[in-house]
């Protein structure tokens, strides 16, 4: 396990993926701890099926609201292109948490281009701390699609040291509290998952 | 109390700290949640205005009948509102006056990104630029105080990564702010030419005022370090420069216009070099070289685009950051697209399938524009379709104008598009503008607009009506159509176009993320009864999976509109029985 008093994180996904609401919790997780947060969103245009991603970034002291190539602890990828996608960002010896879905983007759509196979094993010739699942199985079996976000946030919590009760609470803050139920439950789906 | 906040709901708690009782804004990215949030205090007036214009100038009325008064909008909204700016920067104000605007370097949401400073120096108007959400909700508070110590509307400058980004806020109590008297003064606030030449005189002087008041204000401010390299920055910038830089000395701007000269002098004379870090245009770089002091700063950095902590150091230091190589080239692009269930999208299909020239404007339909529909022909600005379509019928003929349309959303045709809908009339154009009547601000976020029925704080209101809108202004072909019958759409769209007179087809069906809109359940394909035909990718839906092989839904996307039972000729779609994906939860 990495230490924990500095991280980068990075989540990555398709607009409509629930992307935003997973970096307000990291955020609030961030916070509780007392460092200095800053969280990075994306609103807007991107947000209509695009490639989106938004950055968390806690620390003693945090400028820069962005990570750039090289620089992320964990990418929580959302989606396989996009977790190919932005590889790059992540530390030689950083964590990746990939949910096995796929969602072809306009051009595969239309013909213009392929979608990528065997990403999966691509991303794993070149770094070493990769773990994949079906999220959007084990949300489905929680009864709702939408809670794939807290699925791969329960990933992250048992594969990082901050204490479980901390995501709790910050998940507890964060989630409409009618579909709290079934956001817990997801998220001790993902805890268990790997 | 300490929590985090997005920049922009530190702003509007500013706003509401300062004691602001009027909030007027049209929504636009990344500025939205501003207005957003003044909506949740009480004891503000918000609205969503029809368009930017309009919110100044409802600020405006506000601040004059002393009330502090705040007006929010995009960088490209502020030319539609500069009208009244330049000349509310003559009048001066009562109650405290603040404009927010937010710049988008980098354009994730965008037609442009142009550099709000400019206005700031073009109308004469002070301008702040916080670099966190703390700032931000603590210059806007300092904003008011300038506006009324001044007596000048005052432009608070944030941009995409102020705006969207959440950093730790402690909050104040609201100021009790009371209404200031409002006098009659035509020397004031009548801008005719003998008063207008007056009111010049004391801009003039007020910029002095504020050019010593910049001196000293501790918004701009030096943190020493280093003397080898100083770096004079401001907002973002500044955050990428202090990663990038580290112990060296800074110059933080706060206050970008008018800017501090003497001060800027006199760290410029203490360093070694001198470095300006800023995105977009050269807005102090420029300065401070006609102050004649020696300067590095766009010839190193792009003008162009958002700067990063990474870049800066590349550019200046010559430092590159050793990164991975890329595990593959070319990754698929993912732009985005039209919702599943979208109304907008029956309408490229036919606009598509008819070959027509469409002058298009900017909302989601603009996403028509690409693959595979490529329906849409331009987009220059809210409301440039209807006049672009008209003179191209001038400049090409009433026969070219038979096979093209002007395609504007109810929002963007309320901004600014009535204006030139009777342009066409009076001016005896043929053109068909298409009106794509989701009755919501979709692009931005899904914001009532007058055409919705309800404001912003969610009360009930009337419903701009846009057919008789459309018959008043004198078009007598007036037609709604329902755009997910494409069959019936089409055959609207082939009579109205052939038509020798102006017309309106009224697209009317809701956006896809109402609470309202129903849909069936998710649909699959039965792989027996279809053809390979791959018709149905003509519609770019995104739940239709091109497999190569084969066609399939993806049923996690799918929302069951059945749009694309019509476009199959073999009647290869079938429900599920399966709860539509996107609509649960
Ligand atoms: C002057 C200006 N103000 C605001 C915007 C931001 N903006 C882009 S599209 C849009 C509204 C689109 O609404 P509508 O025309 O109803 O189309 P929809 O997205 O609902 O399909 C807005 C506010 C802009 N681009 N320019
Ligand atoms: S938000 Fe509404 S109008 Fe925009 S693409 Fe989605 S369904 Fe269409
Ligand atoms: S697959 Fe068909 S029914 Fe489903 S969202 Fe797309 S067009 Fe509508």
């Amino acid at each position: 396990m990495r230490k924990m008093d500095k991280l980068s994180i990075m989540i990555v996904g398709v607009g409509g993926q629930g992307t935003l609401l997973a970096s307000r919790i990291l955020g609030v997780i961030a916070f509780k701890m007392n460092y200095d947060v800053k969280v990075s969103e994306v609103h807007g245009m991107s947000q209509r099926g695009g490639s989106v991603v938004t950055y968390v970034k806690y620390g003693p002291k945090i400028y820069s609201p962005l990570i750039e190539k090289g620089e992320a602890d964990i990418i929580l990828a959302f989606e396989k292109l996009e977790a190919l996608r932005w590889t790059e960002y992540l530390k030689k010896d950083g964590m990746m948490i990939i949910n096995e879905q796929e969602i072809d983007p306009l051009p595969v759509i239309t013909g213009a281009a392929k979608y990528p196979s065997e990403i999966i094993n691509t991303i794993n010739r070149q770094y070493k701390n990769v773990f994949t699942l079906n999220a959007l199985k084990i949300a489905r079996e929680c009864g709702n699609l939408k809670a794939v976000n807290i699925v791969l946030l329960g990933v992250m919590a048992a594969k990082t040291a901050i204490p479980k009760q901390i995501w709790d609470e910050a998940i507890r803050e964060t989630v409409p509290a009618k579909v709290l139920n079934v956001n817990i439950e997801a998220f001790n789906a993902g805890y268990q998952a790997i | 109390m300490k929590r985090l906040m997005l920049g922009n709901e530190a702003a509007a708690r500013g706003a509401y700290e300062a004691g602001a009782t009027v909030a007027a804004a049209y929504p636009g990215t990344p500025s939205t949640e501003i207005t957003e949030n003044m909506a949740k205090y009480d004891g503000v007036y918000v609205e969503w205005s029809p368009n930017e214009k309009v919110a100044l100038e409802v600020a405006i009325g506000g601040s004059l009948g002393g009330a502090r008064s705040i007006c929010s909008m995009k960088h490209v909204g502020l030319n539609v509102a500069s009208d009244p700016l330049f000349t509310v920067s003559y009048t001066g104000v009562n109650g405290g006056l603040v404009l927010l605007v937010a710049d988008d370097p980098g354009m994730h949401s965008s037609q442009n990104e142009q550099d709000s400073r400019h206005y700031a120096r073009a109308a004469k108007v002070p301008m702040l630029e916080p670099s966190d959400s703390q700032e931000c909700l603590d210059y806007v508070k300092q904003a008011f105080e300038i506006s009324e110590s001044f007596d000048c509307p005052v432009i608070v400058r944030l941009s995409t990564r102020i705006s969207h980004s959440q950093s730790a806020v402690k909050t104040g109590e609201r100021a009790d702010y009371k209404l200031k008297d409002y006098n009659k003064d035509f020397t004031k606030y009548v801008m005719m030419p003998a008063m207008a030449r007056k009111r010049h005189v004391e801009v003039e002087k007020r910029m002095l005022a504020l050019q010593e008041y910049s001196e000293t204000t501790d918004l701009n401010s030096i943190e020493w370090g280093s003397k080898k390299i100083g770096v004079i920055t401001s907002g973002i910038a500044y955050q990428y420069a202090k990663e990038a830089f580290g112990d060296v000395s800074y110059l933080k701007i706060g206050m970008v216009y008018p800017l501090p000269d003497k001060l800027i002098a006199k760290f410029a004379s203490e360093m070694e070099t001198l470095y300006v870090v800023e995105e977009l245009e050269p807005f102090f770089e420029d300065h401070i070289k006609k102050l004649g002091i020696k300067v590095t700063g766009k010839d190193l950095l792009p003008l162009m685009g958002e700067l990063t902590a990474q870049l800066i150091k590349e550019k200046m230091l010559g430092v590159k950051q050793e990164v991975n190589e890329p595990l593959v080239d070319n990754v698929p692009v993912r732009p985005p697209v039209m919702c599943p269930g979208c109304p907008h999208r029956g309408m490229h299909y036919v606009l598509h399938k008819l070959k027509l020239t469409a002058t298009g404007d900017i909302g989601c339909y603009t996403l028509g524009a690409l693959p595979p529909t490529e329906s849409i022909d331009t987009c220059i600005c809210m409301g440039a379709s209807i006049g672009t379509a008209h003179g191209m019928e001038k400049a090409r003929g009433a026969e070219f104008a038979q096979k093209t349309v002007a395609v504007i959303g109810d929002s963007t045709f309320i901004h600014s598009g009535i204006t030139s809908l009777i342009d066409v009339v009076y001016n005896k154009g043929n053109s068909t503008v298409l009106i794509l009547d989701n009755s919501i601000t979709a692009m931005t976020g899904f914001q009532p607009n007058p055409t919705t029925g309800y404001t912003i704080k969610g009360e009930v209101t009337r419903q701009v009506d846009l057919v008789k809108l459309a018959q008043a202004i004198g078009v007598e072909r007036v037609r709604v159509a329902n755009p997910f019958d494409i069959k019936e759409f089409e055959k609207i769209v082939k009579e109205e176009t052939a038509a020798a007179e102006p017309s309106v087809i009224i697209s009317k069906s809701p956006c896809a993320l109402s609470k309202d809109v129903k849909f069936g359940g998710a649909l699959k394909i039965n792989q027996e009864k279809c053809k390979r035909c791959k018709q149905c990718l003509a519609l770019g839906c995104p739940a239709i999976v091109n497999k190569g092989d084969f066609v399939e839904t993806d049923e996690a996307l799918c929302v069951g509109c059945m749009l694309c039972t019509i476009v199959c000729s073999f009647q290869a779609f079938e429900e599920t029985g399966e709860k539509a994906g996107a609509k649960n939860g």
